[in-house]
């Protein structure tokens, strides 16, 4: 790689990083608020105007608070746990196309900071090995109620994961194709995937809710049950970083969502938008803006779904998974194989 | 079994029908429910800037009143604190000097007097209690505090219009002896 290509690719990593720190940071801020609004109270509303410095003061209270590693835990572990689960999943925003190409000083700057053609499998791979984190986190603990949680992370995922794989199969058969820019640029104006495949999103959507541990699947960290769940032991930023990888895989789960079924950063009239301005950057950059409405509105579904539904019973969500979930994604997968095979010959 | 009481209420477990087995349509009903709840008025009131109206008769902190000439109407009689449920008032009394009669109503006055805030139940019970109509509860609150020993109300809080130096005559007393 030049070292033009180097510096661009290094900007843009970090840039991502950030937005996506910061992203995780507000979604915090966001729950509690929305968890409020809900409930008829009003949320964080002291540290500056509006509670808007509430994150703020939370990150740093994580960093004051005092670091305990029990001692019957392995340290090594203990510490590996946290670590792996932050960073799987920091690492799947880089596939992600932000947007188009962006033309700066003559260089045509793409949005999307690697384009690999197994795009959908590197999502897939790296949110698998987040659950390690959860797993050796809970494990590394050396407490009943930290391994409970994580064996029901691990088995949530498991289960969760077929049916999410069965439904992107037949999302793939659509598309024809794994690389995500290709599925976007396929999406062009309103030519959504949402519209070729209702049940399929609905599908990835319900496994979106159990790859992230979020309610009404948060049986890993089901206070109720289990204390805190695998994160039960853990303190300070170490507990931080667990929360935090939860938020942003929301972000990058709502943000895979928007890409392979809500089109990405295509929006309608975007070619009408081209031909009056000619700007192809005004484009990019609406573009973008509307991916992170759209992503912004995952984001709140998300939250909006954890203050309305009650957890469910690990039966049940066994029995959904299995008996429910799987055989329906089955059943879709062979009717679009039947749907693509129908029109396409 | 025959039932005893007309009480008895037979519970049957039905069978989940399809829709209901699905989940959807319930947890569509509960999103709407929630977003109405999103946009509604918020019930919460901003505590130290606003404040909620409370009753007249509304029991807060405690106050010392004074005579229409200013002297302290409390005798020191002790009848609050047997009142008391809580037990949070203790009093030492001392005798009125001369050159005193402005500052005590009676021959008997507290020299201390003090209400512990975190014991005391807002009861009014002392209110009643009181024979010389000395002890009143206010609409105002106890506010928050980082000691525990600060919520101990001495003299110094309780009577009204309190004023320090007042309370040190020519006579002896210091403020220390006096034991505010
Ligand atoms: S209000 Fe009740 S509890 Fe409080 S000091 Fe008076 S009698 Fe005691
Ligand atoms: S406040 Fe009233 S009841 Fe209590 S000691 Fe004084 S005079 Fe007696």
């Amino acid at each position: 790689m030049d070292f033009q290509g180097f510096v661009i690719t290094l900007i843009s990593i970090i840039t991502l990083f950030s937005i996506t720190m910061f992203i995780a940071l507000y979604s915090t801020f966001a729950e509690r608020k929305v968890a409020a609004f809900m409930q008829d109270r009003r949320g964080p509303n002291r540290a500056g105007p509006g509670g808007i410095f509430q994150p703020l003061a939370d990150g740093l209270k994580f960093f004051m608070k005092e670091e305990v590693i029990p001692v019957a835990s392995n340290k090594f572990l203990f510490v590996l746990g946290p670590s792996i689960a932050i960073m799987s999943s920091l690492m799947t925003g880089v596939i992600i196309p932000w947007g188009g190409q962006l033309i700066v000083f003559g260089n045509t700057v793409s949005l999307q900071i690697v384009d690999l053609d197994i795009g959908i499998l590197y999502v897939f791979a790296v949110l698998s090995v987040g659950v390690y984190g959860i797993m050796i986190g809970g494990w590394a603990s050396n407490n009943k109620f930290s391994l409970m949680g994580a064996i029901r992370a691990s088995s949530q995922i498991i289960s969760y994961e077929l049916s999410m794989g069965f439904s992107i199969v037949a999302l793939l058969l659509v598309t024809g194709t794994m690389s995500l820019h290709e599925i976007v640029e396929r999406q062009h104006g309103m030519n959504w995937n949402i519209f070729y495949q209702p049940l399929g999103f609905l599908i990835f959507l319900i496994c979106a809710f159990a790859e992230t541990n979020r309610t009404p699947f948060d049986l890993p960290e089901c206070e109720t049950e289990l204390v805190g769940g695998y994160h039960t032991e853990y303190s300070s930023m170490k507990l931080g970083f667990y929360l935090f990888s939860e938020y942003i895989n929301m972000f990058i789960s709502s943000a895979v969502m928007v890409t392979l079924y809500f089109g990405g950063y295509n929006f309608p009239f975007m070619d009408q938008l081209l031909h009056a301005t000619g700007s192809q950057n005004l484009v990019t950059i609406v573009g973008t803006i509307l991916l992170f409405a759209k992503v912004f509105f995952f984001i709140f579904f998300f939250m909006w779904v954890r203050w309305t539904i009650p957890r469910f019973r690990y039966d049940q969500l066994m029995n959904l998974g299995w008996k429910g979930l799987i055989p329906l994604s089955i059943v879709w997968l062979m009717l679009t194989a039947a749907g693509v095979l129908f029109f396409k010959s | 079994m025959q039932s005893f009481s007309s009480k008895k209420k037979v519970i049957e477990q039905k069978k989940m029908t399809l829709l209901e087995r699905l989940y959807l349509p319930a947890i569509f009903q509960g999103l709407g429910i929630t977003l109405k709840h999103f946009f509604k008025k918020k019930t919460t009131i901003n505590y130290p800037e606003q404040k909620r109206s409370v009753a007249a008769a509304f029991r807060g902190l405690h106050v010392l009143k004074r005579d229409e000439k200013g002297a302290e109407r409390c005798t020191a009689c002790g009848l609050c604190a047997v009142a008391c449920p809580a037990e949070a008032i203790t009093m030492e009394a001392g005798e009125r000097r001369a050159g005193e009669e402005h500052l005590y109503r009676e021959e008997k006055y507290a020299i201390k007097y003090e209400i512990n805030m975190l014991r005391c139940i807002f009861c009014g019970f002392c209110e009643d209690a009181c024979p010389k109509d000395a002890i009143y509860l206010e609409t105002t609150f106890a506010p928050a505090n980082y000691d525990r020993n600060d919520f101990i109300y001495g003299k110094d809080r309780l009577v009204e219009g309190f004023k320090r130096d007042e309370i040190v005559p020519p006579v002896v007393r210091t403020l220390e002896e006096a034991n505010l």
